[in-house]
């Protein structure tokens, strides 16, 4: 929907104004953040009298962070691959049920999303407490894959519902089987599906607390770590986190615009 | 006879059994779980089996958990209708007004939810705090003597920094619903005589409902549930549902309360869920 011509100038500019107004509040904070973690001085203070990169180098030397960049990096590549794995089947299994159970199925599927993840988290603490498994980062790609499961299901299966049965009958027609017709004919189909899910679950995943908060054991996931500096008081070095971590965020979305655009092309 | 048909339906059966059994594995056996433990018994140290309304009855006579339900549903309501009002302002603009600008404005809606939600939170400690950025300002212009504590560890705090995350979880449902409208239904009415405002009332409202119902809810559910924005940002007073269940698993060492409390939360957040369904479901039926 976009105005016609009839549309009048002062809705236009009242709306415009409130667009910048909320635009300003969604940014005007990040550009603070940005330029505190240049100040030199420990202590906040505005304006800003000397600048520094203090921070950043605080940060090349802190050895816990680093750790804790690394394990966020794994469990987040490890969520990645579990929803993955586990998820499409979902999904393809999902596609076969029709009717109530599929329905009802479908629904249940979502819970995750839905209640609140801290939930979730101590549900599986109780889970993993009663079996005697003790907490380590394991049991942290345990919780967060389940948390984020839905969203593979949900996003292939909506991709399966637009998929041509028929490309299926045909595969099968020409003597392939279920296992090639799935690789060479409806995987190619689903490419943007699991591809943007993945990319979902990995940031979701690395920004990831209310559950690994539960299940964490003695490692630390960067969100544990930066949360337990938060509780200490506010050292710049948060600042200087934080922009980096808008910075690799910006980066992150250019390149996934920058691939699907490329993507479309090839189609 | 049944065998044939057990035959026939034999991937329908396995694809019946995957999923059921992922259910019941990986999401029935947690949740129930919290719901069993709801009535098991604390002595002092220890975690017994029972079947005891007491944790139930607990949170609903002592006036301490009550008042800290209300604060959460006081604060998530404020944020919810704040972010509703916001992001629906940003969502009509960026689908009526902003043409060229659309592409790019649209981009910078959905950066801020790939930054760190905990980052987010905490960047308001250091624009409301004593030393914070609007203090100093305000008492450099000579607005204020000396630098107002007002703003932070407070209700106030807590919901800007929530209507800050969210507001792109409204603006971008509504968006897309604002998107489908065709444009010749805005017509059509424009050229049945009616006024704009009675076009937007009758016509375009209605067809963006069902995404703002679904915006707010999850706007809502996820402040309700909410842990970090109010220890990062709130007051002693001001502790949230999330807060006191998180206690419960940590220093008081009470799961079965927590677990009950849990249920409780869970039990608002599904009711919600479902109104907002019927709200969406009423509204796109009354109009279809």
């Amino acid at each position: 929907m976009s105005a016609g011509g009839g549309a009048s100038r002062g809705a236009r500019w009242t709306f415009a104004a409130a667009a910048i107004l909320i635009f300003l509040f969604l940014y005007a904070p990040i550009a603070v953040l940005v330029a505190f973690s240049f100040q030199e001085s420990q202590v906040l203070s505005w304006p800003i009298e000397a600048w520094s990169f203090r921070w950043y180098r605080l940060l090349l030397e802190d050895r816990e962070l680093q750790q804790a960049l690394w394990n966020s990096l794994m469990v987040a590549s490890a969520c990645v691959t579990v929803t993955t794995l586990a998820g499409v089947p979902l999904a393809l299994a999902l596609r076969r049920l029709r009717g109530r159970l599929g329905r009802f199925l479908e629904q249940t599927f979502l819970l995750p999303l839905i209640v609140p993840q801290f939930i979730t988290g101590l549900a599986l603490l109780i889970v993993l407490n009663r079996s005697d498994i003790g907490l380590s980062l394991w049991t942290v790609i345990l919780g967060q894959s389940l948390v984020w499961m839905p969203i593979v299901v949900v996003q292939v299966h909506a991709r399966l519902q637009r998929f041509d049965a028929n490309l299926e009958q045909a595969s099968m027609d020409l003597g392939a089987n279920r296992l090639e017709t799935f690789f060479l004919v409806m995987l190619p189909n689903l490419r943007t599906a699991v591809v943007g899910s993945a990319l979902l679950v990995f940031t979701l995943s690395f920004d990831e607390l209310p559950v690994t908060f539960f299940l964490t054991g003695a490692e630390n996931t960067l969100p544990m770590h930066i949360w337990s500096m938060l509780r200490i008081g506010i050292t710049p070095e948060i600042n200087a986190i934080a922009s980096l971590t808008v910075g690799a965020s910006v980066g992150l979305i250019l390149l996934g615009v920058w691939l699907l655009a490329k993507d479309r092309r090839r189609l | 006879m049944w065998q044939a048909k057990l035959q026939r339906h034999r991937i329908e059966i396995v694809c019946a059994i995957a999923a059921i059994g992922y259910l019941v594995v990986f999401i029935g056996l947690p949740y129930a779980n919290v719901f069993a433990f709801s009535f098991w018994e604390k002595d002092l140290y220890t975690l017994r089996p029972a079947l005891s309304p007491e944790n139930y009855a607990r949170a609903f006579t002592n006036d301490l958990y009550r008042q800290v339900i209300l604060n959460s549903a006081e604060v998530a309501t404020i944020v919810t209708l704040v972010s509703s009002v916001l992001g629906y302002l940003l969502a009509y603009y960026l689908a009526v007004y902003a043409e060229r600008w659309r592409n790019l404005l649209f981009f910078l809606l959905i950066v801020p939810l790939w930054t760190s939600f905990l980052l987010r939170a905490y960047i308001w400690k250091i624009i409301l705090g004593r030393n914070g950025i609007l203090n100093s300002a305000l008492t450099q212009a000579g607005v204020l003597d000396q630098p107002a504590s007002f703003l932070l560890y407070n209700k106030f705090s807590i919901s800007i920094a929530l209507i800050y995350i969210f507001l792109p979880f409204v603006a971008l449902p509504v968006y897309a619903a604002l998107e489908k409208i065709p444009r010749g239904y805005v017509e059509a009415s424009a050229d049945l005589g009616s006024p704009p405002w009675a076009t937007f009332w009758h016509v375009v409202f209605p067809l963006t409902v069902p995404g703002l119902a679904a915006g707010a809810m999850v706007v809502f559910c996820l402040s309700f549930g909410d842990f970090i924005t109010p220890s990062l940002l709130g007051g002693t007073g001001d502790i949230m549902i999330a807060n006191v269940i998180i206690a419960q698993f940590g220093a008081a060492y009470d799961w079965p309360f927590g677990s009950a409390l849990a249920i409780l939360v869970l039990l608002i957040v599904m009711l919600l869920v479902g109104l907002s369904v019927w709200i969406g479901r009423t509204v796109s039926r009354g109009r279809a």
